[in-house]
């Protein structure tokens, strides 16, 4: 009996300390990613639109960090190039032109009488703010659009407009809070 | 000093852990189909097979033994290799970015090869001391590099051979490593030990 429970002893033993040393080693060698693009991403307005020549907002915030231009971000406009230059400490450029103009806050809609349930739009979505399913009408979960004009094109039926959002003072609200899972938290938190 | 040479000799030729032993035989295959991720996988088993040779003697002369717990040497010396591994692969990705990506994926997929344990078994099953250990375990892991980059070698150059339909792709890497067999026995009595 104490043959097999010294056995087992041993044995627990042996996990036990080498659990701890690999619990350690987890703590004592973690890998932290590089805060400056965490930083840099809670800038970018998370269009995701891909005017910059990034497929998103955070592959070009990694761009940044690795010395890339601030001034490719249309959506973001003049406003997050300044953002940028006082994080970066830089001086702030004027928004290259190459890679589009700043417009206002712009939704997609959808002419729904029109839409063929096509579903290219969605796949198309960086944001998945478009909701339908094959042969069945889509439409647009405003709150989650980020106005990128990536589902305009893949349109078929050419039934997608984007429309500037008019913020009144009645769509007026705090600053939404830094980090958040998905646009539409922010509303609300 | 010669009795170390002679069992590098006798791990890397004579005793070839690929060839003759036919321990490790699926990164052998598996990834012998380039050159470069060849190497990174013959460095990567350099490093874990030392390493864990050592640990595994460590483990079993001053825990097992003296507890008289011989029988449970499998089982606690996959425990050795997967912990000095995986303790190697946090400290290296933390310490040398570098190197990390040389070896990085390699080291997860050595740990849970044959010859790795086998290594650790056979140092005990001869009863080999500390330094002999380090010299058995690092042994075995340069003939295991020199057999899979000969071998990746031989497969790109196979890749734009005109090979028979019926032979291509794994069949006829599986008769090259049979003909590389049959050569490495060749060894067979240039070193007894």
């Amino acid at each position: 009996m104490s043959v097999i429970l010294t056995a087992i002893l041993a044995l627990l033993l042996l996990a036990l300390v080498f659990g701890a040393l690999l619990g350690f080693a987890a703590i004592r060698f973690k890998i932290d990613g590089n805060p400056i693009v965490d930083q840099i991403d809670g800038l970018l307005p998370q269009t995701q639109c891909g005017q910059c020549g990034h497929p998103g907002c955070r592959p070009y915030a990694e761009g940044i960090a690795n010395g890339e231009e601030i001034n490719k971000c249309p959506p973001g406009g003049e406003a997050t190039i300044q953002a940028l230059a006082d994080l970066l400490d830089v001086e702030a450029p004027a928004l290259d032109a190459e890679h589009g103009e700043e417009k206002p806050v712009q939704v997609a809609v959808i002419r729904e009488a029109e839409c063929i349930g096509c579903t290219k739009c969605i796949q198309a979505c960086p944001v998945d703010a478009i909701l339908g399913a094959a042969k069945h009408m889509h439409t647009v979960i405003t709150s989650e659009c980020t106005g990128c004009d990536l589902c305009v094109e893949p349109c078929p039926v050419d039934c997608i407009d984007l429309v500037a959002v008019d913020k009144g003072i009645l769509g007026w609200h705090w600053n939404a809070p830094q980090s958040s899972l998905i646009a539409t938290d922010k509303g609300v938190a | 000093m010669s009795e170390y040479l002679l069992i590098l000799v006798s791990t890397i030729l004579v005793n070839n852990f690929v060839l003759v032993q036919f321990l490790g035989l699926c990164p052998f295959m598996g990834v012998s189909n380039k050159l470069e991720t060849a190497m990174g996988m013959s460095f990567a088993t350099t490093f874990v097979l030392t390493l864990s040779s050592v640990c595994a003697y460590l483990v079993f002369t001053f825990i097992l033994e003296p507890l008289d717990l011989a029988y449970l040497q499998t089982i606690s010396f996959i425990l050795v290799i997967a912990v000095v591994v995986q303790f190697t692969e946090m400290v290296v990705r933390k310490t040398s970015p570098l190197l990390y990506r040389v070896l990085g994926i390699f080291l997860p997929l050595i740990t849970t090869n044959c010859a790795v344990l086998g290594v650790a078994l056979l140092n005990i099953k001869k009863q080999n001391g500390f330094v002999e250990s380090i010299m058995y375990g690092f042994g075995a892991a340069v003939g295991f590099a020199l057999v899979l980059v000969l071998f990746s070698a031989m497969r790109e150059r196979i890749l734009v051979a005109d090979v028979p339909k019926a032979f291509q792709g794994s069949a006829i890497g599986m008769i090259t490593a049979g003909i590389m067999s049959l050569a490495f026995m060749g060894f067979t009595g240039l070193v007894s030990i």
